[in-house]
């Protein structure tokens, strides 16, 4: 991961092998340094998340290069291009099966709005069915996008009480 | 003389019923539906049009007579030409053409989609259901009394359908159906666009 690493410290020499730190910050760093992504590729936008994991924008520098094609293994699901009503409902199962915590990313006009499509076949966004957690515009979006997305989506995840969230669970 | 020209000379010989089309590419004939497979099959068998291209249907609007019409198009990949064959539906309510999945393989899609699109019934195909919208969708989304936007319906899937509380909806159509006009060079003003861009979803169109 890409940042400053304030929010766990440790010096080793003074404190020898205890870490004091609170158990949201260590649970969201584990939680946010590997979100692996379900790649929900559906039209045009598939092909910029393919670029994203690609080479040159490399999404592996994030902790997320682990796409994973089983909804089980994986934490946020990237909906890439349009969706339409007869797919929606395989969109929304797929979701269902992810196991939590889970996190939607709505790439592009089409899923997070319906895009271009005003038209009778097309789910006018992709959040009437799913709670998305970001929302990255274009048409397609840049890969740059993409990646500052999931970085927005890390921050979010390191503001989230995850250790009330479990122990209430 | 080509292979097409030859070929609809030999067909209006053969069946009355069958007449020239207007066309402004290539040879064209209009059969009656009830001639349209024993057309299709001879120009397959005798006179080489051996690809089924296409096979699309029309729908000229609500109260025209005939109001659908289905179109084949056939090319020969010995003679380098097509030929486009029409045939109207004698019943606007329930329209009705004879398959030619049984001549072509290739025709059930897309017969298929004329059927899912404009609900024309292609009798003996093998197994004609929805391609494009899902079972069970009860409009046929290309007739002309369809709206662009579409209308409400019910998602196929109950269990999903109950867990959203959601469904197909009229697309917010925010002042659309979006244009392409000539700009010059101005990009910008060549960008499609709305035709009225006074209202959105939120700002409702004035004067209704
Ligand atoms: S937003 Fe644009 S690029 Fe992305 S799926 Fe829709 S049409 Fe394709």
């Amino acid at each position: 991961m890409v940042s400053a690493n304030t929010d766990l410290t440790y010096n080793s020499k003074i404190e020898g092998d205890v870490i004091v730190s609170r158990a949201d910050a260590v649970i969201n760093w584990i939680r946010s340094s590997s979100m692996w992504p379900m790649p929900m590729g559906l039209a045009c936008c598939a092909i910029e998340l393919m670029a994203v994991a690609a080479s040159r924008f490399d999404i592996a520098r994030f902790g997320a290069e682990v796409m994973r094609f089983s909804p089980k293994q994986s934490d946020v699901m990237i909906v890439s291009g349009t969706v339409t009503y007869k797919m929606s409902s395989a969109v929304r199962r797929i979701y269902d099966q992810m196991a939590e915590p889970k996190w939607v990313i709505a790439m592009g006009a089409c899923a997070s709005t319906g895009g271009m499509y005003r038209s009778y076949a097309v789910l006018q966004g992709v959040d009437r069915i799913l709670p998305v957690d970001v929302y990255v515009s274009g048409c397609p979006p840049r890969p740059e996008a993409l990646l500052d997305a999931l970085v927005k989506l890390q921050e979010k995840v390191k503001r989230e009480p995850s250790a009330s969230k479990l122990l209430s669970a | 003389m080509s292979a097409a020209l030859d070929a609809v000379r030999a067909l209006k010989a053969r069946w009355p019923g069958a007449t020239d089309r207007a066309t402004l590419d290539h040879p064209a004939v209009n059969v009656p539906a009830s001639d349209l497979l024993a057309v299709l099959r001879s120009l397959k068998e005798e006179h080489g049009f051996d690809v089924l291209e296409d096979v699309s249907g029309v729908d000229w609007g609500v109260g025209s007579s005939p109001r659908f019409t289905v179109v084949y198009h056939v090319l020969s990949t010995t003679g380098h030409d097509y030929v486009r064959v029409a045939a109207d539906c004698a019943d606007a309510g329930a329209p009705e053409v004879p398959s030619a999945a049984a001549l072509w393989p290739g025709a059930d899609w897309h017969e298929r989609e004329a059927y899912d699109m404009y609900g024309i019934r292609f009798t003996g195909h093998p197994d004609l259901r929805r391609i494009l919208m899902w079972d069970g969708y009860p409009h046929f989304p290309l007739r002309k009394d369809f709206p662009l936007s579409g209308v409400p319906t019910e998602l196929p899937d109950a269990e999903v359908v109950a867990e959203t509380k959601t469904g197909a909806i009229a697309a917010p159509m925010a002042g659309g159906p979006f244009v392409a006009s000539p700009g010059g060079i101005n990009m910008t003003e060549a960008e499609p666009r709305a035709k009225d861009e006074s209202w959105t979803e939120r700002h409702p169109k004035p004067g209704t």
